[in-house]
């Protein structure tokens, strides 16, 4: 169950070299959300667009595709798109929403449905919501301190930012690669990650992240009948070049054994919280 | 109003079994029966009230609609309703205008899940009945003496009492209040029902959205009519709002400084600023940041909060959920 419900699991890239262009990796989240904003399935997305500062998300609703395109890559920094879940319905009149965000933040978008309590009028309207992989997140002076201080690199000047292989990269717009050993970036991990029992989006209608699938793809998990709707649609359309999981490295095995690794060491962290003082622990909110 | 239509539905109503659990025949129904059924049909109700001439006995429709529900309940999986009462404290009534924003789906809950046997605005009964659950709207005025017997009389009467909205949870605006208003300068006290009578269910928020309230109905429903399945799912989604009774009764935006944050379990995702009625609450460099003097302590910032309560065996099921509570209000 570490994977979650899935209806089925495949590597895939979009087939339009645009959004390939500033992709993390596959383009799926820019692709899906394009495909479905032309289709009607989505009025709109709440995505991490960009801001005054850089590498620094602010979350927008996004409803064309140029916005969805300013809003492409991983930032590895804290965007709360949740925060704009109402207000989507509200100024922006969307009846149908489309959502992209972290395990934590489709968590969020599920307990919005099933326990709307300040969330007037919004469980009917999530059409679309994407998760994404994520490991843990980090708060923007942490991203500063580990670009700037660590890799020695200006965050202005930074194209891409990146965690793979065990490390965390940072590529300049002049071509410089830095690259330190995530180790280095544990300690700026923001310490709400820390209680996270979810990997790979379990909650979400689509989830996909880089792990798994060969460089330049991604791994997607299909997870309910709206995620299977809007897929198969895309996938008719011609949207996405796919692979089966089986046939590309590293596999799905990668993925579990990540998944395993996050849950596991995040359990531990739920068993130290609730004997952390002397007779006393800290708050458990899964109970 | 009319003092005999009053008497009528009075003691109509306060037959302790609502006429709907074991009902005769549509055409034998007595005239007594037929009012206590009417507080489900509020067109209908105000359509007579606007009529000066004597009361008809029956009116074609009437029947018309009992055998519908008759009808629709061959499709129900449980065939008794749960009654309700809207119990109307010092509050402004938009919890209660939250619930009637359901709109087609009040009529839904009112036909075939629930009666409505006690709301001032709604149905002509002046006393609290006996009710399974008494949803509860505004805070106690201590000088009151009216509402502190009624909020009394409701737990005595009701199975379950819901705190109904902020003010009945938690205070709400009623918090800020000192008294010298007019016309009734010496009430100055207002505390929520919590501190009075015990509570068992809490829908904070200001006001507790139309879903919310709708999705509490359903869920009491099948916890106490349902099947031994319905009843454990509905449990375990009203645990969570059961617990928050029991947390306590001061709520604020410090909330999510004390019980998230200080906690070490904030992850940034925005869901309080989403949940704020009055925008007290803005995401700042990832995290909220709560403006004080705007708050108005009404719950919903902290309840909303992924990191308050997330109960995985309900959630893990939301699309099944979702379709459940959808298909039964079709």
């Amino acid at each position: 169950m570490v994977l979650g419900n899935y209806k089925s699991v495949v590597a895939a890239r979009s087939t339009d070299n645009e959004i390939l262009k500033g992709a993390q990796d596959g383009g799926i989240v820019t692709q899906l959300f394009a495909y479905a904003l032309e289709e009607g399935i989505i009025d709109g997305a709440i995505v991490a667009g960009p801001s005054d500062e850089p590498w620094k998300p602010e979350p927008v609703i996004a409803t064309s595709k140029a916005e969805l395109l300013a809003a492409r890559g991983t930032r590895y920094t804290l965007s709360p798109n949740i925060s704009l879940l109402k207000e989507a319905t509200r100024s922006y009149g969307l009846d149908r929403i489309g959502i992209v965000g972290t395990p934590c933040q489709m968590q969020a978008v599920r307990k919005a449905q099933l326990y709307p309590i300040g969330m007037r009028d919004v469980p009917d309207k999530i059409a679309l919501a994407i998760g994404i992989f994520c490991m843990e997140n980090f708060p923007y002076q942490g991203l500063e301190a580990m670009v700037e201080d660590h890799c020695n690199v200006k965050l202005e000047s930074v194209k891409k930012l990146d965690i793979g292989k065990g490390k965390f990269w940072a590529y300049t717009e002049r071509g410089a690669v830095a690259q330190i050993p995530l180790k280095v970036t544990h300690k700026y991990e923001q310490p709400g990650c820390h209680v996270c029992l979810d990997y790979v989006s379990n909650l979400a209608d689509v989830s996909t992240g880089s792990v798994g699938a060969p460089d330049g793809w991604s791994t997607v998990f299909v997870r309910t009948n709206a995620g299977e709707d809007a897929w198969s649609k895309a996938i008719g359309a011609g949207c996405f070049e796919t692979k089966p999981i089986e046939e590309v490295k590293p596999g799905l095995d990668l993925v579990k054994k990540l998944a395993t690794d996050k849950i596991t060491k995040n359990q531990k962290t739920l068993e130290a919280r609730a004997t952390f003082g002397v007779g006393k622990g800290l708050r458990n909110p899964y109970i | 109003m009319e003092p005999s239509e009053g008497k009528g539905s009075t003691e109509g109503v306060q037959k302790p079994t609502p006429a709907s659990a074991t009902r005769p025949e549509p055409v034998e129904v007595s005239k007594e029966e037929t009012v206590a059924e009417k507080p489900a049909k509020t067109a209908e109700v105000k359509t007579e009230k606007a009529q000066p001439t004597p009361r008809p006995k029956r009116k074609p429709s009437d029947i018309d609609v009992e055998k519908k529900v008759e009808n629709t309940k061959e499709d129900m999986p449980v065939v008794e309703k749960i009654t309700v009462g809207h119990v109307h404290l010092s509050g402004c009534t938009g919890c209660l205008v939250s619930f009637a924003d359901n709109y087609e789906g009040l009529f839904k809950i009112l036909d075939d899940y629930a009666d409505l046997v006690y709301a001032l605005t709604l149905v002509d009964v002046r006393h609290i009945p006996e009710m399974d659950v008494a949803l509860v709207e505004g805070s106690v005025c201590l000088q009151d003496k009216s509402s502190v017997e009624e909020i009394k009389e409701a737990r005595e009467k009701a199975k379950i009492v819901v705190a109904l909205g902020g003010c009945a949870a938690y205070g709400n605006i009623t918090r800020f209040c000192r008294g010298g208003q007019w016309n009734q300068p010496q009430m100055e006290s207002y505390v929520p029902i919590n501190e009075l009578i015990d509570v068992d269910l809490y829908i904070p928020g200001c006001a507790p959205t139309p879903q919310q309230i709708r999705n509490v109905c359903i869920m009491a429903y099948l916890l106490l009519k349902g099947t031994d399945e319905q009843k454990e799912l509905a449990g375990a989604y009203l645990k969570p709002l059961m617990d928050l009774a029991q947390r306590g009764d001061e709520a604020c935006g410090c909330d999510l400084m004390y019980d998230v944050i200080n906690q070490g379990l904030c992850m940034g995702c925005g869901s309080c600023a989403a949940a704020c009625p009055v925008r007290a609450v803005s995401m700042e460099y990832g995290k909220p940041n709560i403006d004080r003097d705007l708050c108005i302590k009404c719950g919903a910032c902290y309840a909303q909060c992924p990191r308050s309560f997330f109960n995985f065996d309900v959630m893990n099921e939301f699309e099944g959920i979702s379709e459940l509570i959808k298909g039964v209000m079709e």
